[in-house]
């Protein structure tokens, strides 16, 4: 069986976003693979090593940086990779029609992406990936295992956990909780540099939703600091919430 | 029309729901087109949610199948579809609720249409339906505009207020749903429910999140969940404590965990990572306790104090009970 696992080039949680003229300058940002899609790569290689799969695709869709993104997945040990190059700003109903396709032509049962990438805080990709290959989707693994013909996991819902099961092939995404991701070793480093890694022309798709404006939001906070000993500091608190802040 | 897809657990409504009528109807009044609600679940859970919603929208269509209790995600997408399609929706708004989350964008692909995903503001401008979403680990805004028609909306819970019923009594309306059999592929069977003994985390007006500084899971109870019972709060974690073991996963505030902006957050012995901050940022006032004076979370504090959670806690509990 084959898993593709979908991976975004992202701005590292700890870059600092600048302000730009028209909003947000991400120029000074450091870019690298996203931490939730890394969850999705980590489960699919141990799926793999559980031989419950042959083969590990991983998958991208962006500006040509984002191969940095597939070689760290091939350095992980995904087996090859396959970016679909674009420059235009596509949002996730705009992606899946095409990513669905080269995850038919790979002929894979599994699919795995993060549950939600760090740059559009969108966690559409998966339900749309399902949407358009006409898979069950199961968002929020924190438990995966590919049992006979089908996969059975444990994922969060809106008041606390369900488990489930489906017949392959299926959509998961992945997040915290559902493995420990390893690192890559400077061997296989060196060896993700002679793995493949095919970048394709994205054929035409068009943008369903338009981006008018970006800004960093500037918090207009309180930033007061109670001084005093620990029972001065906290009869002002509890004043303050009270009377200034009147949230009591 | 504007549809709004109504929530509700065991037929009791959730206030996402009275949020999403409130952008609905300003949707509806600004396109000068009609508004009903959609109400899915088990007959039980549909029927006593349709009438507890006739209230707030002056049609509700109600979809009774025990597939759509269940919680499955295609057989919620389907039941969707068909009644948009059905009523000719323009605009189909639901809450960015986990299950939203995942039931939007496949309505959205489904129907042809555009998605504005996890909303914070929606309104109407030339024509064109223009939507705020916090990006980049939340650290930004991003105004957006659908380039294409039917819309689907998914409304971060919290960003409305809930709307107030209507003058008149809405009419209730049976839909039937011709599922099909790869809608009912999925097994979903409930494994354990976070207790709900008390306010539910993203509906809560007070939170009370407690971060690895608290020590231990002893120490977690006797002053984050101390403190939230005075309060009549919800009570909330960092990841580092849910990788602990102390606290459940339900609880978890960030990034990969829930979405919170109460009127009151107050954060004990954490330290205020990016990927926390994202899920509280929002919080109208938020109050900090930590030992160190340059934690990350005092940037974003409206209050803090400096020092050890074990002593400020109980310092602050006798001080609001002592407000007269
Ligand atoms: C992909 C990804 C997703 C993530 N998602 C989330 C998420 O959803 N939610 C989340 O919370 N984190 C998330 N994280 C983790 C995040 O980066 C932080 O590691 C985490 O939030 C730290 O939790 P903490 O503040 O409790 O612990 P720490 O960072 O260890 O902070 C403990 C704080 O307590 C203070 N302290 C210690 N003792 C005392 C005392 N006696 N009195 C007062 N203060 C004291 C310390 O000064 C320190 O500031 C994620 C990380 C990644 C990579």
């Amino acid at each position: 069986m084959t898993i593709v696992t979908f991976v975004k080039h992202v701005p590292d949680a700890e870059a600092r976003l600048g302000r730009g003229p028209d909003g947000l300058d991400l120029g000074g940002a450091s870019f690298a693979l996203d931490g939730m899609d890394e969850y999705g790569v980590e489960q699919a290689l141990r799926l793999r090593e559980a031989g419950a799969a042959s083969e590990v695709v991983a998958l991208a869709l962006g500006p040509a940086r984002s191969e940095e993104a597939l070689r760290s997945a091939l350095a992980l040990g995904a087996d090859r990779a396959v970016l679909l190059e674009t420059d235009a700003a596509l949002d996730p109903i705009a992606q899946a029609p095409a990513l669905a396709e080269v995850v038919r032509e790979a002929g894979a049962k599994l699919v795995l992406v993060g549950g939600k990438q760090a740059d559009w805080d969108s966690a559409a990709l998966g339900p749309a990936l399902a949407e358009a290959l006409g898979w069950p989707l199961l968002d929020w693994a924190t438990e995966l295992a590919v049992e006979g013909d089908g996969i059975v996991a444990v994922h969060d819902v809106d008041d606390g956990s369900a488990r489930w099961a489906a017949p392959l092939p299926a959509v998961v995404t992945a997040q915290q909780g559902l493995n420990e991701p390893r690192y890559p070793t400077l061997p296989n480093i060196m060896k993700a540099k002679r793995k493949p890694l095919e970048r394709r022309p994205l054929a035409a798709a068009s943008a369903t939703v338009e981006t008018i404006h970006v800004e960093r939001p500037a918090h207009a906070r309180r930033n007061v600091v109670l001084d005093g000993d620990v029972a001065t500091a906290a009869r002002e608190l509890a004043r303050r919430l009270r009377d200034e802040a009147k949230v009591l | 029309m504007v549809l709004i897809v109504l929530d509700h657990a065991a037929g009791t409504p959730r206030r996402t729901a009275f949020e999403g009528v409130r952008a609905g109807r300003r949707l509806a009044e600004a396109l000068g087109v009609p508004l009903a609600g959609l109400v899915l679940g088990d007959a039980d859970g549909a029927a006593a949610a349709a009438t507890a919603l006739a209230a707030f929208v002056p049609t509700v269509y109600r979809a009774a199948d025990p597939a759509l209790a269940a919680g499955g995600h295609e057989a919620r997408t389907r039941a969707i579809v068909d009644v948009a399609r059905s009523v000719g929706a323009r605009v189909v708004l639901m809450a960015a609720s986990r299950s939203g989350q995942a039931v939007a964008p496949r309505v959205a692909l489904r129907f042809g249409g555009a998605l504005l995903e996890d909303v914070t503001d929606v309104r109407v401008e030339a024509g064109a339906i223009v939507a705020e979403r916090l990006t980049y680990l939340s650290r930004a805004v991003a105004t957006v505009r659908a380039l294409a028609e039917p819309v689907v909306v998914s409304v971060k819970p919290g960003a409305f207020a809930a709307a107030e019923a209507s003058a008149a009594m809405g009419a209730v309306e049976d839909v039937t749903i011709a599922f099909e059999e790869s809608d009912r592929v999925a097994q979903v069977e409930p494994a354990g429910r976070a207790a709900r003994d008390r306010v539910a985390l993203e509906e809560a007006d007070v939170v009370v999140c407690g971060g690895r500084g608290l020590g231990d899971a002893d120490a977690f109870e006797a002053h984050v969940v101390g403190l939230a019972d005075d309060l009549g709060a919800a009570v909330a974690s960092t990841r580092a404590v849910v990788d602990a073991g102390w606290r459940p996963y339900a609880e978890q505030v960030g990034q990969t965990g829930k979405s919170v902006a109460p009127k009151l957050y107050v954060g004990l012995g954490l330290s205020g990572a990016v990927q926390h901050l994202s899920g509280m940022n929002r919080s109208g006032v938020i109050v900090a306790v930590n030992k160190d004076p340059d934690a990350p979370i005092f940037k974003v504090a409206d209050y803090g104090v400096v020092g050890d959670v074990r002593e400020v806690v109980p310092a602050l509990r006798a001080a609001l009970a002592a407000l007269d």
